[in-house]
């Protein structure tokens, strides 16, 4: 303001641009501009995007997440009812398997008892069979035996025909 | 300076005037060294520097200084862009973002102690960032609608008798081609010019007063308390401008690529 006195003061109208201060403005604003545009809006919005695409990421695997919790647990209760079913059909299976073999038991004890006493009795028939025939050869034989001894003593007296029955006893128990 | 000025016409109380906005180049006689061309390089400086280091790293997890960078920009981004744009806005962006750091920075240099000229009250620089605008949106709208679709929609409002077009033709090509940016690039400076001329009506006055009698000594401080308040006052007016500045432009942008006007 050295140079300014009053009355050129007075003259001076600030809507008068300066040629120089036009010009500085022009290629200060067009070099900000440039600047702002190369190095700092495309990092702002990297930025922006990158947050964005973080927290979709985040929400995304949780969902993810939720979803694979809930398939495994809808997984294992599907296991568990079906071991569930299992066990209950084991257990029924098991029964019907335990009657199944106590019936046989018991049909295979009663055939067994059964056959023994059928052999039992076919046994003894055999033998009663065996002990008849056996005896009815000795019967005759004694009988036999006996006659002919009455035959050879006189049938009248009493006292030998005792003597004849006695003896024959004898021989007979000394025979055995 | 001022002290000069003063000796030089008798002592008396010289209010300030624009004068006072003609400041003499600080390094020699080199026109292009003037406080507020230097102030308007440092901001470039100011502004380049700051959001590069702030934007650098991109990181997901914002530090503290990237965080004050990404609020600035998404404050231009999402509040003004976006929300007046619309579709497409992100093209728009960077110059918007230039824009408004740039006239916000300019501005608050008024209020920064050692600094306190608000570039902005240089009227050159509204003018230049008013032909930038002017620029941008009438290419827009020429890329958008084709020349002469533009300029006939511009000319000939469509859905208005053709009667009222005596009266309308000329007021809207008025207002897209000489209002518009000229009322944009006069309200930034008058405000700065205004608000500037204010803080230095009260400080200038205060130091004026302190030199005084032992009577207006007293009330210097009066004055000098106004001029405080008047800074934070200032303050807000400086932002408000910035980004009424940038509503604006964002507006006559989405007007140009609107299909109607």
């Amino acid at each position: 303001m050295q140079f300014l006195n009053m009355a050129e003061a007075e003259k001076i109208n600030p809507l008068i641009p300066h040629t120089a201060e036009l010009v500085v403005g022009a290629i200060a604003f067009t070099l900000l501009f440039l600047t702002l545009r190369k190095f700092v809006t495309p990092m702002f919005e990297k930025a922006f995007t990158e947050r964005t695409n973080a927290i979709q990421g985040g929400i995304e695997r949780a969902e993810k997440a939720q979803l694979e919790a809930q398939r495994a647990l809808n997984q294992y209760t599907e296991q568990l009812a079906k071991a569930q079913t299992e066990a209950q059909t084991l257990r029924e299976e098991a029964r019907a398997q335990g009657a199944a073999i106590i019936e046989d038991l018991r049909t295979k004890a009663q055939e067994e008892a059964a056959r023994i006493t059928a052999t039992a009795q076919a046994s003894i028939e055999a033998q009663r069979q065996q002990a008849v025939t056996s005896l009815r050869a000795e019967v005759g034989a004694l009988a036999v035996e006996l006659a002919s001894k009455i035959v050879g003593e006189s049938l009248d007296d009493a006292a030998r025909q005792s003597r004849v029955v006695d003896r024959f006893l004898e021989d007979l128990e000394k025979s055995k | 300076m001022r002290e000069l000025l003063r000796s030089g016409t008798g002592g008396g109380f010289v209010p300030p005037s624009s004068a006072d906005f003609e400041l003499p180049p600080v390094f020699g006689h080199n026109i292009y060294t003037t406080k507020p061309i230097l102030l308007v390089f440092l901001s470039v400086i100011l502004i380049s520097v700051f959001f590069i280091l702030a934007s650098r790293k991109a990181a997901i997890v914002p530090s503290k200084l990237q965080f004050a960078g990404e609020s600035v920009y998404s404050f231009v981004r999402n509040d003004l862009a976006k929300d007046v744009i619309g579709h497409d806005f992100l093209r728009f962006v960077p110059y918007l973002f230039t824009l408004f750091t740039f006239i916000l920075v300019n501005n608050i240099f008024g209020i920064i102690p050692l600094l306190q000229f608000p570039s902005m009250s240089r009227v050159s620089f509204p003018y230049v960032l008013a032909i930038t605008i002017y620029l941008v949106f009438h290419y827009v709208g020429i890329r958008k609608q084709g020349a002469i679709k533009y300029f006939k929609e511009i000319m000939f409002m469509p859905g208005v008798p053709k009667a009222a077009y005596i009266l309308i033709t000329p007021l809207e090509i008025l207002t897209f081609f000489v209002v518009r940016p000229l009322t944009l690039a006069l309200r930034l400076f008058a405000n700065m010019f205004a608000g500037h001329l204010l803080l230095l009506v009260f400080i200038l006055g205060g130091d004026h007063l302190l030199q005084g009698v032992i009577g207006l000594k007293l009330i210097s401080p009066f004055a000098f308390g106004i001029g405080i308040v008047l800074t934070f006052f200032e303050f807000m007016v400086q932002c408000l401008q910035a980004y009424i500045f940038t509503l604006l432009a964002a507006l006559y942008i989405a007007g140009a690529l609107a299909d109607e006007h």
